[in-house]
């Protein structure tokens, strides 16, 4: 598996395993034989239309797909003018664009005939949305969240129990989503022959970047359609935030071959890129291989992962998706950073303006809009993938802006 | 280079002419600190351990088990750099006449600069890599670099793996092939599993010369079995735990126990 040369043609549809020098899949041979199983399963449901109808229909009946968009002029008022418009991820089921990737990765399981799942998650909404799917589906379910973020996101924790799933706190390294990454690799070497590992982002090893892309562009192909319906023309800007990057390549997707439509990707820049706590990956790291492929890193000079920081859990990780990597490379999209502050202001102007209490990993994007807003002026039209919803970030921001009544501060 | 480079294929050679078995110990550098990792070393070498397997310590090690991911983040905690692993093995080769060969995940050795990392373990006096996380088929650059400096590349096969990819692995491979017992990660075990003996089997039956068996070995009794069937037996964490419980005399202890194995006489 070497990377090819040629660069020229739209990625739209790249197939994997590699996006121009990105992706590949370096893993244990431990594992190979069921990511080969994975990919020709995948391989098969594609060409077989009965595959894409029965995802269709549980979107339609249980995600509540297509999800709607919405303008947001009194906070588009703090954008320079621009007209602003979400993509309402926020409104699926469970409450982010995670079970986009969930049902189709459910299904997959399926005809693998595997009676458990396991799945990471930083968030949680990952972890919920898998906890969701197996419910559904009668799938076993263990859930791996780093010890860091089942504390900041309990909420999400207790609703993984809710639904029948065993979450296992994850307790070495920095506690955080890519250790609980490597940790459902662990699981995963040993329970191989009945679980299938429903991987949340868009990034690992082949054929994840391109499978999940493929189950997420669906909120690109939706979107571009109705902005059209709405103000006749496609956007000038789409924006995303960027954590692992599915909801940014789902929403991307569409508008690859559509030269004039801007792309950018929004990374957490905790901190400050400039302080030793963010997780702006793109911004500041450069290539290696984690987690089963190449693509940006934030790593020191001995290619040991750094820690990443944000307040935000779903962005916190040292790695990008593959497909995000080149995209940068060749130009065709952009990434930008926000810091938690930017995030968080965001956050509340949104729900203050617009009343949408969105995702603090969503939030970002919005921070990115304002600003790009008040650089485009009013002619411009962005559009911005909302991609969860905020209910399980009202403990966080209730104690970032001191909402509590004293005698109830929660954590 | 200060001495001359010991392959391990000629050791389990030699010592397959004597009618036994080979027992490749493992340890990190830098666990607990860089000094004592080499002494532990050197001592597994003075123990009756055949060829030593000496881990870099990486950030996310996803084949490995609690007890080595612990002595790992605290050589890492404790100022771990990359190139300890160069100083250690040619301390270790000073000391012993042993073949070292460092076992590594893959992106340290991308971001070292993979010739570079090919040209400073062979100046250390290393025999090769074993790399968990990478197969074959993704490993284009090191087949390269070890082809050109002749370093020994040892590729891991499992249960899981079908007869097409043990002969891939088998042909890419050079020194012996790391036969993994079990679909797990690295750890003490009860029990090795019977699908040891089975993939043993299959590796030789696609033409491989030296198999050694690794994962879930922590007594000389196990390593007795294993070496009934197979040209080594690999043990790692067993091997830290002593280390971490009764520092350099606690392994060097373990290592005589593990070694006690290797008289069997293979079949």
């Amino acid at each position: 598996m070497t990377p090819p040369t040629e660069q020229t043609e739209s990625l739209r549809d790249r197939p994997g395993p590699f996006f121009d020098a990105y992706g590949g899949r370096f893993m244990p041979e431990s594992l190979i034989a069921a990511i080969d199983e994975l990919a020709a399963a995948y391989e098969a449901a594609k060409a077989d239309p009965s595959f894409a109808a029965e995802l269709a229909e549980l979107h339609r009946t249980y995600t509540g797909r297509p999800s709607i968009i919405t303008e947001v002029p009194r906070f588009a008022q703090h954008a320079g003018g621009a007209r602003i418009i979400l993509k309402r991820e926020d409104l699926n089921h469970t409450g982010s664009h995670k079970i986009n990737n969930v049902l189709g990765q459910a299904l997959l399981t399926r005809r693998l005939g595997k009676n458990r799942v396991i799945a990471e998650t930083g968030a949680g909404q990952h972890g919920v949305a898998t906890a969701t799917a197996a419910a559904l589906f009668g799938l076993e379910c263990t859930i791996f969240m780093g010890e860091v973020d089942t504390q900041r996101q309990a909420l999400n924790v207790a609703r993984m129990r809710l639904l029948g799933a065993e979450v296992v706190s994850v307790t070495t390294g920095s506690r955080t989503l890519k250790d609980a990454i490597n940790e459902a690799y662990r699981e995963w070497v040993t329970s191989v022959e009945t679980t299938n590992y429903i991987f949340g982002t868009a990034a690992g090893p082949h054929p994840f970047p391109a499978m999940v892309r493929d189950f997420q562009k669906i909120i690109g192909e939706e979107a571009r359609q109705q902005v059209l319906e709405l103000t006749g023309k496609l956007p000038d800007a789409v924006m995303a935030c960027v954590g692992g990057g599915s909801n940014a390549i789902g929403i991307f997707h569409a508008f690859l071959d559509d030269a004039d439509v801007k792309l950018y990707g929004i990374e957490a820049a905790g901190d400050g890129v400039d302080t030793e706590k963010h997780a702006a990956t793109i911004e500041r790291g450069r290539p290696g291989v984690l987690h089963g492929s190449r693509s940006y890193v934030l790593q020191n000079d001995d290619g040991q992962t750094i820690e990443s920081h944000s307040i935000s859990a779903g962005l916190d990780y040292p790695g990008v998706g593959p497909e995000h990597a080149a995209l940068n490379d060749r130009g065709r999209a952009t990434y930008l950073p926000a810091t938690d502050t930017e995030a968080m202001d965001a956050l509340r102007l949104l729900s203050m303006t617009e009343g949408i209490i969105p995702a603090i990993e969503s939030a970002h994007a919005l921070a990115g809009a304002l600003r790009l807003g008040r650089e485009l002026g009013p002619d411009a039209t962005i559009l911005v993938n909302l991609s969860g919803r905020g209910d399980k970030d009202v403990a966080t921001a209730g104690a970032w802006f001191d909402l509590f009544d004293e005698g109830a501060k929660q954590s | 280079m200060t001495v001359p480079t010991l392959s391990v294929a000629t050791r389990i050679a030699q010592n397959r002419d004597d009618g036994r078995g080979s027992l490749i110990g493992y340890l990190p550098v830098g666990f607990p600190d860089l000094g004592t990792s080499i002494d532990a070393a050197v001592a597994l070498a003075e123990n009756g351990v055949d060829a030593l397997e000496l881990g870099l310590p990486y950030s996310d090690p996803v084949m490995d088990g609690l007890a080595i991911q612990k002595a790992t983040e605290a050589a890492i905690a404790g100022g771990f750099r990359v190139r300890d692993v160069f100083t250690a093995v040619e301390a270790v080769r000073a000391r012993v006449d042993i073949p070292v060969l460092v076992m590594t995940y893959w992106n340290p050795v991308l971001q070292y600069g993979v010739d570079a990392f090919a040209d400073a373990l062979v100046n250390a006096g290393g025999a090769g890599l074993i790399t968990p996380d990478i197969t074959p088929d993704s490993a284009d650059e090191w087949i390269a670099a070890s082809d050109r400096t002749g370093l020994d590349r040892v590729f891991l096969a499992a249960p899981s793996s079908t007869d097409a990819r043990l002969k891939t692995t088998v042909e890419a491979s050079r020194g012996f092939v790391y036969a993994v017992s079990t679909m797990g990660i690295t750890g003490a075990r009860q029990d090795v599993d019977a699908a040891a003996r089975s993939l043993v089997a299959r590796l030789r039956g696609v033409g491989a010369e030296n198999v050694c068996v690794g994962i879930g070995i922590s007594t000389g009794e196990q390593v007795a079995e294993v070496l009934g069937y197979a040209d080594g037996a690999i043990v790692g964490s067993a091997l830290v735990s002593a280390l971490a419980d009764g520092g350099v005399a606690g392994v060097a202890a373990k290592a005589a126990e593990l070694a006690s194995g290797t008289t069997a006489t293979r079949k």
